[in-house]
């Protein structure tokens, strides 16, 4: 299984696809942690769908990943495109039929994939987390933020625990898009989808029946980077949300194993 | 240690109510080039991919290398594959598209270089796969196939694309791998390329075998045929009638007539015809060729 990792990793550390993943995962960290201390007095508020971040919250000891947590769904939209292209490009490029030549073990390759995949996910997040804070660092004295309690061992312990959800969501997100991209063999297919489902279906329903935020998929997701959302605890989302990645796991793995390769 | 490369029995595969592949049985034996031949969608890629293990046969069994077909795991370690066309991933350049298949399958680095020198593309080998020619591509589907330096290749219409030196390059490049003791199994819907080079063939029409076996036994089976011309076209009938009143069946063919004969029977048609008063043109003994023994099989022309 090391080789297909090694394999995959070659093929992520393509410059286009390398810069072009950490530069919209750079602007969209930049952006949102920026509006938060930006906007701080802002009457729209400036968290997420207009919610305020008052400067005593920004100021307590998990104050300084609060944009990162912020931004975990966003990264997790991008995590899914990506895993989403690299799997369902095999299919449009037939590359399959040469990976399951040199590696006829379909599972070794799917899991192999997954890790690859998840390493580059995983240095996209640390990225994204070191800008936000560092945003969150320069930005804070002008938005008279106090940041005393940020770097003492209470705040180190809320980062790291931040990064970890944030992983666990962006990864979750990815395997998702590693599903649709097997099981829609077209990378525009699953991508379009996923971010139509994410970005304006869930919203939509949301917006009708408030306490479909408790069930839906992206909204589960999304509440695991911040350690949990109004009305939704991050027990539940991490269980719903699980049970979401475990089924689709494995029917697309069961599909992918005894699939015939015919193009 | 098997002596077959390639052994399949009552081998089916069905899509939907088609038989695309009907219970076929071949043995191919180790070290030698065989030619799978058969028109387009004959069943060919479809077999092949049964052997490399990307689809699950509907009936029989199949062994590569002595190993069942069931676990290709067991030997597609020592198998080099291209099928269907070179597949690769238009972004990267040769070079970095053989690095990840030689990373996939752990074999060592420097091949790839080595590779891509062989089969011509030393000096693009950092060019992007999207900017290749199809004859360029085709190479690289090659040298991706020997990665594994094989005990058998497989390959689906490897001169697809490429220019008159090209295939010549890809004949010369099979025969030398076959003379160092690689078994080469490679299929084209074009048997005049494959009878130049092919030991052994196996013919495949509408998914079922027509014949297996060495390419020589296949022409022995064949008759001869001799071709005559006369210098008036009106003479035409009367040698046919000269060759049928001997017994040999003969056709009016491109303002020839071919007669089914051996080739010793020529003198004496020459002499029926001039004594019958007629001057031949031309008088020439032929064996059929392969595509010529394909449609006398099939029946198809």
């Amino acid at each position: 299984m090391l080789n297909v990792v090694r394999a995959e990793l070659r093929k992520l550390r393509r410059p286009t696809l390398f810069f072009g993943t950490m530069g919209a995962a750079l602007f969209f960290t930049g952006l949102i942690t920026s509006f938060i201390y930006l906007m701080i007095d802002s009457p729209q508020g400036n968290g997420d769908r207009g919610r305020s971040i008052s400067r005593e919250v920004l100021a307590l000891a998990n104050g300084s990943v609060n944009g990162f947590a912020s931004v975990g769904g966003f990264l997790g939209i991008i995590a899914l495109c990506v895993f989403a292209a690299q799997t369902a490009q095999e299919y449009t490029y037939g590359t399959l039929r040469n990976l399951l030549i040199r590696q006829p073990g379909r599972m070794k390759i799917l899991v192999g994939k997954l890790v690859s995949m998840a390493l580059f996910a995983i240095a996209m997040i640390a990225i994204a987390a070191v800008v936000s804070i560092t945003i969150s660092y320069i930005l804070a004295p002008g938005a008279e933020v106090n940041t005393d309690l940020w770097f003492t061992s209470a705040g180190f312990e809320a980062i790291f625990t931040t990064f970890v959800n944030v992983t666990i969501s962006v990864v979750a997100f990815g395997i998702v898009g590693m599903i649709l991209g097997l099981l829609l063999r077209s990378p525009i297919s699953a991508i379009s989808f996923a971010v139509l489902w994410l970005l304006i279906v869930e919203n939509l329903l949301i917006a009708v029946k408030n306490s479909l935020q408790s069930w839906l998929p992206g909204a589960q997701l999304s509440a695991i980077a911040t350690g949990g959302a109004v009305d939704l605890t991050y027990k539940h989302a991490l269980t719903v949300g699980g049970l979401y990645v475990a089924v689709g796991a494995i029917v697309a793995s069961v599909l992918f194993v005894r699939r015939d390769v015919a193009n | 240690m098997p002596n077959t490369a390639i052994s399949v029995t009552d081998l089916s595969k069905k899509y939907d109510d088609r038989l695309a592949v009907s219970h076929i049985n071949f043995e191919v034996p180790l070290g030698i080039v065989c030619g799978f031949v058969g028109p387009n969608g004959s069943g060919k890629t479809t077999t092949m991919r049964m052997l490399l293990g990307l689809i699950t046969p509907t009936t029989g069994q199949g062994h590569i290398l002595g190993e069942p077909i069931e676990h290709p795991e067991k030997y597609l370690s020592r198998v080099g594959a291209m099928i269907e066309g070179p597949a690769f991933y238009p972004a990267l350049s040769g070079y970095e598209n053989l690095m990840v298949l030689a990373k996939l399958g752990g074999f060592p680095i420097e091949r790839v270089q080595q590779l891509l020198d062989k089969v011509g593309l030393g000096d693009r080998g950092k060019s992007k796969f999207k900017t290749y020619s199809l004859g360029m591509k085709q190479r690289l589907g090659i040298a991706a196939a020997l990665l594994p330096e094989p005990k058998l290749l497989m390959l689906d219409e490897p001169t697809n694309g490429l220019d008159p030196e090209g295939i010549q390059e890809v004949r010369a490049l099979l025969r030398d791998l076959a003379n160092q003791g690689t078994t080469v199994f490679v299929s084209s819907h074009l048997l005049s390329e494959l009878e130049i080079i092919s030991d052994y063939i196996v013919m495949l029409r509408k998914g079922e075998i027509v014949f297996a076996g060495p390419i020589g036994e296949l022409m022995a089976q064949q008759q001869p045929t001799i071709i005559a011309k006369s210098l008036n076209h009106s003479d035409l009938q009367k040698i046919v009638e000269i060759a049928e009143a001997a017994g040999h069946h003969a056709v009016i063919r491109n303002d020839s007539v071919h007669v089914l004969a051996e080739m010793d029977w020529a003198p004496v048609l020459n002499k029926a015809a001039f004594d019958a008063g007629i001057t031949l043109a031309q008088l020439a003994p032929q064996l059929p060729n392969l595509e010529e023994t394909f449609f006398e099989m099939t029946g198809d022309k």
